[in-house]
C-alpha cells in the first residue's frame, strides 16, 4: 500500500501583524514550520503503515526552505519526500496551489491513499485537500475521526458529521482528511533524525509539469485575488454596565440578540 | 469528471446571471445556515436586479422545498434520487455542475458546514474558479463581482478578496454569521427540476452506518460558556446556570473552588489547573477573575462578566463588565429569553 501526506510549511505563529502603512502582513521572526494539523495526518499515515505495511510518502509545495518540513516528516517516520517549488508557483490562491499539487502527486508516483490535514494555520481554507481529489479525479473523503479498517483496495473511515457518525467504505485511490486528534502525533527521533539528515528528495519544477501553459500557475492562475489585508476590528471593547437588574438583563438580552446567541 | 480547463482571462460576465445558495440538510430537514445565506443572496441580488436560486439535492426532499420559496427563492432546482440520499462526494459534485451548467449564475454561495466545506472546493476545482473561504461580510459591485471579506491567520488578520475573472463566483459562509431573514408568508419562486443521467450519480465511495452523536457536553468544545464561581451560593442554584446555558445552546463550566466542593465534575473546571477554552461567548457568574481562571479563557471571542464587586479582577479581562447581583440579573435574563420579547 502506498500513501502520500501532503504537507505545507506555515509561519512559526499565526499572531502576524498588519504594517499599517503599507497593507503587507508583518511576519514577526522568520521560524516556520510544519502545519500543525499535517502532523495529524502524517501520524495516521505512519500508524496504517505499522498495522498493514506499505510506505509513506511526502510532499509539499513551497519556497526552496520547505524542505525542511520533509525532513522533519522523514525523522518522524516518512519513507521518501519530493519538494515542488519554482518562482512560477510564487503567490498561488488554493487553485493554482491544487493544480500544482496535483501534477506534481502524479509526477512523484501512484498512491492508494492521499491524506491531507483538515487545514493550515495560515490561509486557513481547509479547501487544497478536496480541490486536490477533483483535479486527480479521484473521491475524497473530510473530516475524519477514525480509521476503521483497510482491506483489499478499499478503506473504511468514519466521517464527522454535524449530527452523526458516518462509517464509509471507499475505494483507492482516494484523499482523505483528517481531523485533530485521530491520533497523537508521536515526537521526531533523533536516530531517524540522524539517519535522514542527508537522504534525497525529488525536486519538481515547472518544467516537470504536465499542463506548460505558465498562466495556469502562480499568482496569473489563480481566480482569487486578495485586494487588501487588514488587522481585525477588535472585539476587545470595554463595556461597564450597572443599574438595576432589570435594566441590566435587558442589556444583556439586547446583546445576546444582536450577536446572535438567541434568536 | 475533471477536466483541465483552459485560463480565460476575461469572460463575458453578462452571461453568469443570479445568486445561488446551496442547500444545506440532513435528510431533507434543512440546516438553518441555507436561510441565512438566502436572505444575503436576495439581498446582493437586489443591488443588481439579478434573480435568486437555491440548489436541493438529495432524495425524497421535495415537499421541503416549498419552504426555501418563503425565503426568497425565485427558483428552486430539486435534483432528486435514491442514489443521493446520503451526501456521496463525487455524485453531489456532478448533479451541483449540472446546476451551473445549466443555469449559470454569476455567484454562488454555500454554507461552512462539514458537507459545505468538501462539497464546494471539489465544484471550484471542476469549473477552475475562485472559492473564497468563511467569508464574514459579502458585498457586491455593479459589475457582478463579489467583494468578499475573511479571516485567515486564526483570525488574527482580515482579508478581502475578489474573483474577477472567473464565474461562477464562489464563497463559503459559516453558520450564524449573516443575519436570519424573516419568513415571507406566501411563497414566491417556483421549484423547478433537476434530472440527471446514471452514470452522474455513479461512487467510490459506500455508507456502511450512520449513527447518531451523543449530545457533546465537553467545554472544551462548546461554542456558548456559562461559568460558575464561588458567587453560586448552593449546589441547586447551578440549575439556574444550566437553564441559561440551554436557552443559549452551551454548557455550564466552573472555577475550581466548586470542583473542590464536589458541585461539579473535575473535567468541567476552567483554568490553569483545568481545561483551556476559547468559546465564542463565556459568562461568567460570581467568579472573581484569579490568574489561574483567566488564563484558561481569555482568548474566548467575548467575556461578559457578572460580579457584584465593581473592583472584581475579572473586570479587567471582560469585554462587558457588568455590575451586578447574579440572583437578579441571571433569572430575569432568563424570563426575557424565555419571552423572546422585541428588543428596546
Ligand atoms: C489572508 C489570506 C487569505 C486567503 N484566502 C484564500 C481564499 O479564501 N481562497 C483561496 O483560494 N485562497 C486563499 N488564500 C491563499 C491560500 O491560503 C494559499 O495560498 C493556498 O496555497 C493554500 O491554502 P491553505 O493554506 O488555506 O490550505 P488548506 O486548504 O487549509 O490546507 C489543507 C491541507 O492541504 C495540504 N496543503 C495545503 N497547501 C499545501 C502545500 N503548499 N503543500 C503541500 N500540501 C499542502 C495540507 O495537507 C493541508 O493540511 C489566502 C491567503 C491569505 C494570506
Ligand atoms: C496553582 C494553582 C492553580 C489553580 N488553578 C485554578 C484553575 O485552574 N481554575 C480556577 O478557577 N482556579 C484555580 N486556582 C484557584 C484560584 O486562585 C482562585 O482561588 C479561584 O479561581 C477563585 O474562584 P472563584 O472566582 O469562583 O471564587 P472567589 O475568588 O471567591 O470569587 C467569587 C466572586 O463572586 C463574587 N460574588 C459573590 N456573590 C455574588 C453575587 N451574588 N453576584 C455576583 N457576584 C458575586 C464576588 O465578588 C467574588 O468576586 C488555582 C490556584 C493555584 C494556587
Amino acid at each position: 500500500m502506498k500513501i502520500l501526506v501532503c504537507i505545507k510549511q506555515v509561519p512559526g505563529t499565526n499572531k502576524v501583524e498588519v504594517d499599517e502603512k503599507t497593507g503587507v502582513l508583518k511576519r514577526n521572526g522568520t521560524d516556520s514550520k510544519m502545519n500543525p494539523y499535517d502532523l495529524y495526518a502524517l501520524e495516521t499515515a505512519l500508524r496504517i503503515k505499522e498495522k498493514y505495511g506499505g510506505s509513506v510518502s511526502v510532499i509539499s509545495m513551497g519556497p526552496p526552505q520547505a524542505k525542511a518540513v520533509l525532513y522533519e516528516a522523514f525523522a518522524m517516520g516518512a519513507d521518501e519526500g519530493a519538494l515542488i517549488t519554482d518562482r512560477k508557483f510564487g503567490g498561488a490562491d488554493v487553485l493554482a496551489t491544487s493544480r500544482t499539487l496535483s501534477q506534481g502527486i502524479k509526477k512523484f508516483g501512484e498512491f492508494d491513499i492521499i491524506l491531507c490535514g483538515l487545514q493550515t494555520t495560515d490561509g486557513d481554507t481547509a479547501q487544497v485537500g478536496p480541490e486536490v481529489a477533483e483535479m486527480l479525479n479521484i473521491p475524497s473523503i473530510c473530516n475524519i475521526e477514525k480509521i476503521e479498517q483497510v482491506q483489499d483496495n478499499t478503506i473504511i473511515v468514519d466521517m464527522d458529521m454535524p449530527e452523526d457518525i458516518e462509517r464509509v467504505r471507499v475505494e483507492f485511490p482516494c484523499l482523505l482528511t483528517v481531523k485533530k486528534d485521530i491520533f497523537q502525533p508521536r515526537l521526531p527521533s533523533y536516530i531517524k533524525q540522524q539517519q535522514t539528515q542527508k537522504k534525497d528528495i525529488d525536486i519538481f519544477t515547472f518544467s516537470d509539469m504536465e499542463d506548460q501553459n505558465e498562466k495556469k500557475y502562480g499568482l496569473s492562475g489563480s481566480p482569487t485575488h486578495v485586494e487588501r489585508i487588514f488587522p481585525p476590528t477588535s472585539d476587545k471593547i470595554q463595556q461597564h454596565w450597572q443599574g438595576t437588574a432589570q435594566e441590566i438583563s435587558g442589556q444583556i438580552y439586547g446583546l445576546l440578540r444582536e450577536k446572535k446567541f438567541i434568536r | 469528471e475533471y477536466i483541465a480547463d483552459e485560463v480565460q482571462p476575461q469572460i463575458d460576465k453578462s452571461k453568469w446571471r443570479g445568486i445561488a445558495v446551496y442547500v444545506d440538510h440532513v435528510d431533507g430537514k434543512i440546516h438553518p445556515v441555507t436561510y441565512e445565506l438566502l436572505g444575503k443572496a436576495r439581498e446582493l441580488a437586489a443591488k443588481i436586479a439579478q434573480p435568486v436560486y437555491a440548489l436541493f439535492i438529495g432524495n425524497d426532499i421535495e415537499k421541503e422545498a416549498d419552504e426555501l420559496l418563503h425565503y426568497g427563492a425565485d427558483k428552486v432546482y430539486v435534483c432528486e434520487d435514491s442514489e443521493l440520499k446520503y451526501f456521496k462526494i463525487e455524485a453531489y459534485t456532478n448533479v451541483f455542475a449540472k446546476f451551473i451548467n445549466e443555469v449559470q449564475p454569476s455567484a454562488i454561495l454555500v454554507g461552512a458546514t462539514p458537507v459545505g466545506r468538501q462539497l464546494a472546493p471539489r465544484v471550484a476545482a471542476r469549473f477552475a474558479t475562485g472559492l473564497t473561504a468563511d467569508c464574514t461580510v459579502l458585498d457586491i459591485k455593479e459589475n457582478t463581482d463579489l467583494v468578499q471579506i475573511r479571516p485567515a491567520f486564526g483570525g488574527n488578520i482580515m482579508a478581502q478578496i475578489q474573483t474577477p475573472n472567473t464565474r461562477p463566483q464562489m464563497a463559503t459562509v459559516r453558520y450564524k454569521v449573516m443575519d436570519a431573514p424573516q419568513r415571507l408568508d406566501s411563497a414566491v419562486g417556483t421549484i423547478e427540476h433537476l434530472d440527471v443521467a446514471a452514470c452522474d450519480l455513479v461512487s467510490h465511495v459506500d455508507v456502511l452506518s450512520v449513527t447518531k452523536k451523543a449530545k457533546e457536553t465537553t467545554i472544551d468544545m462548546a461554542d456558548v460558556l456559562v461559568v460558575a464561581g464561588r458567587g453560586i451560593k448552593k449546589k441547586q442554584d447551578l440549575q439556574m446556570l444550566e437553564e441559561l446555558a440551554g436557552l443559549l445552546g452551551g454548557e455550564v463550566a466552573s472555577t475550581r473552588p466548586l470542583v473542590e466542593i464536589g458541585w461539579l465534575d473535575p473535567k468541567k473546571q476552567v483554568g490553569l489547573s483545568g481545561r483551556t477554552v476559547r468559546p465564542k461567548l463565556i459568562i461568567t457568574c460570581g467568579v472573581s477573575g484569579s490568574v489561574q481562571f483567566v488564563a484558561g479563557m481569555n482568548h474566548a471571542d467575548m467575556i461578559l462578566a457578572i460580579n457584584n464587586d465593581s473592583k472584581a479582577p475579572i473586570f479587567k479581562t471582560a469585554n462587558y463588565a457588568i455590575n451586578g447581583d447574579v440572583y437578579e440579573v441571571v433569572p430575569q435574563l432568563i424570563n426575557k429569553i424565555k419571552a423572546g420579547e422585541a428588543v428596546l
